[in-house]
């Protein structure tokens, strides 16, 4: 049985990891490399990355690939190795995973293209459905156990990604969207919208994540949750908003205690899968691990 | 196109305001329809412009502002207005109608999000700025030669993620250093930005949305011309 599916069936909310891009930061990485090249030039602080979650509690890693289809790997002249960088994101994730004792599923990240859809730009749904594939080839065949589609913003891309990973493999979808301009997304998505476009579509689990605060993020999912009473909900927000502090560098301003107390609100709202999105490091997992009673 | 309505006979206000309904819809034949029926009747372009496409491009901004449209709509708005733009440019520059002011924009090296940079640029523009849009991942150097280039009054910076919002540092340090920095009103934006972080970057000032980018730029020109 999938570990995901198993883990669900205990009934327990499922404590997921948090960011990854912020950890890659503080682990070297200069602002505009492309994270997803580290996945082979530095799969060991990856790993360690994916590794420090798994100690603070995580039941679910999210491989470092958010960045992986060739839309966005074009930019750093990457596109020709999107195969390549996920099946070495879900690789590292995959060891990490299989390294512990307890069970911690391995999801394979899948961002947003950061393209248009026709009309308002040039990305047909077609084009896109290949890339999400092709992305989605590299991480199944790198030992994914479910594609996690997150940071949404059109409903289209969500169906296209859905689409894609479908035409390459039969793992569980978990899909999410970012809900950060008046309580919808930026194209124009409601959180009760969200759930009833996706009815009919083959997801297990759908969901918010980053947007603004995690107090926003509250009420997307208690939207979410009042639309369908039983559908499977993911809550993933950040550890607050950025702030520059002295010197330049940005942090955000949720403590784990904060985070501790945005994780036990949306369990008692019903959210199963439960995790950090931006700014959110092992120490805030912890917190939220504890909180939960992990 | 809507064949109850008769372009021929209606008046002058009328089709302006038609041009506004038209903007607010994403209707860009319609415009062009209007634009050229209006051109037609010697109605100086400048005048199709301000109260055509500005005035209509305002309600859109305020309706985005407040959450009654979003992205698509305000893209297909903006579409619109530039099929209309593409029309009138030309004329503009024969009549000599006034430029409000230059803006560069760009969204800053490493970063490869447009969608909401490229709205504020045809918002602006839709506001009668020149703008000129230097696109993606675009360096300090890029930035200053454009500056000087176009001789502009705004330098726009955009940014999506918190790792590439701190090169906005880098482009108003390479300002200072070339000692241009008090010649040039500096506007930045992009989803993890606030007024702190524009403070701190020594940015004159942070627009949360392209409604707000258009206000704020409308108001240090003024301010600007007040010199």
């Amino acid at each position: 049985m999938n570990p995901l599916l198993q883990l669900l069936e205990n009934g327990q909310p499922i404590l997921l990891d948090g960011a990854m891009g912020t950890m890659l930061m503080d682990a070297g990485l200069e602002q505009g490399d492309p994270p997803d090249e580290w996945n082979v030039l530095y799969p060991e602080r990856i790993k360690a990355i994916h590794r420090a979650y798994v100690d603070a509690g995580s039941q679910l890693i999210l491989t470092n690939s958010f960045g992986g289809t060739r839309f966005r790997l074009e930019m750093h002249n990457l596109q020709d190795r999107v195969y390549e960088l996920n099946k070495a994101a879900a690789k590292n994730a995959r060891s990490v995973s299989d390294d512990v004792q307890q069970t911690v599923v391995v999801a394979g990240d899948i961002g947003p293209t950061g393209q248009l859809f026709e009309p308002m730009g040039l990305l047909t749904f077609d084009d896109a459905v290949e890339a999400f594939a092709e992305q989605a080839k590299g991480l199944a065949d790198g030992g994914v156990d479910v594609l996690w589609i997150e940071t949404m913003s059109d409903i289209n891309e969500v169906k296209a990604a859905i689409k894609g990973i479908r035409s390459v493999c039969d793992l569980p979808i978990v899909a999410t969207m970012s809900f950060d301009t008046h309580g919808h997304t930026m194209m124009g998505v409601s959180p009760a919208n969200y759930i009833e476009s996706l009815r009919e579509q083959d997801v297990i689990a759908v969901g918010a994540n980053c947007g603004t605060g995690s107090d926003e993020l509250e009420k997307t999912v208690q939207i979410m949750r009042e639309t369908d009473p039983n559908v499977v909900l993911v809550a993933k927000g950040n550890a607050g908003i950025p702030h520059v502090v002295a010197g330049g560098d940005i942090v955000y301003d949720g403590s784990p205690e904060l985070m501790a107390e945005y994780a036990t609100n949306v369990r008692d709202i019903g959210a199963s899968l439960i995790g950090g999105c931006c700014g959110s490091t092992p120490d805030h997992i912890k917190a939220m691990a504890e909180a939960l009673g992990k | 196109m809507n064949d109850e309505i008769n372009l021929k006979e209606m008046g002058n206000e009328d089709i302006l305001e038609l041009m506004q309904e038209d903007l607010y819809d994403g209707y860009a034949d319609e415009i062009i329809e209007s634009i050229k029926e209006l051109l037609s009747r010697q109605i100086p372009p400048y005048d199709i412009l301000i109260k055509g496409l500005v005035a209509g491009m305002e309600v859109v901004g305020i309706d985005f502002r407040d959450g009654v449209l979003f992205v698509p709509e305000v893209l297909m708005a903006a579409k619109a207005m530039k099929s209309g733009m593409d029309l009138l440019r030309p004329l503009l520059a024969e009549t000599g109608a006034p430029i409000k002011g230059t803006v560069v924009i760009g969204t800053v090296k490493g970063d490869i999000h447009d969608i909401g940079k490229n709205l504020v640029a045809m918002m602006l523009e839709g506001a009668g700025f020149d703008v000129v849009n230097l696109g993606i991942n675009v360096s300090a150097d890029d930035f200053i030669a454009a500056i000087e280039q176009h001789n502009a009054d705004i330098l726009g910076m955009s940014a999506l993620l918190t790792t590439t919002m701190v090169y906005m540092r880098t482009v108003i340090n390479a300002l200072k250093d070339k000692g241009i920095r008090d010649d040039i009103i500096v506007l930045v934006g992009g989803a993890p930005l606030n007024d702190d972080f524009a403070e701190d970057i020594k940015a004159d000032a942070y627009c949360r949305d392209a409604a707000i980018a258009v206000e704020t730029a409308n108001k240090f020109m003024e301010l600007r011309k007040g010199k």
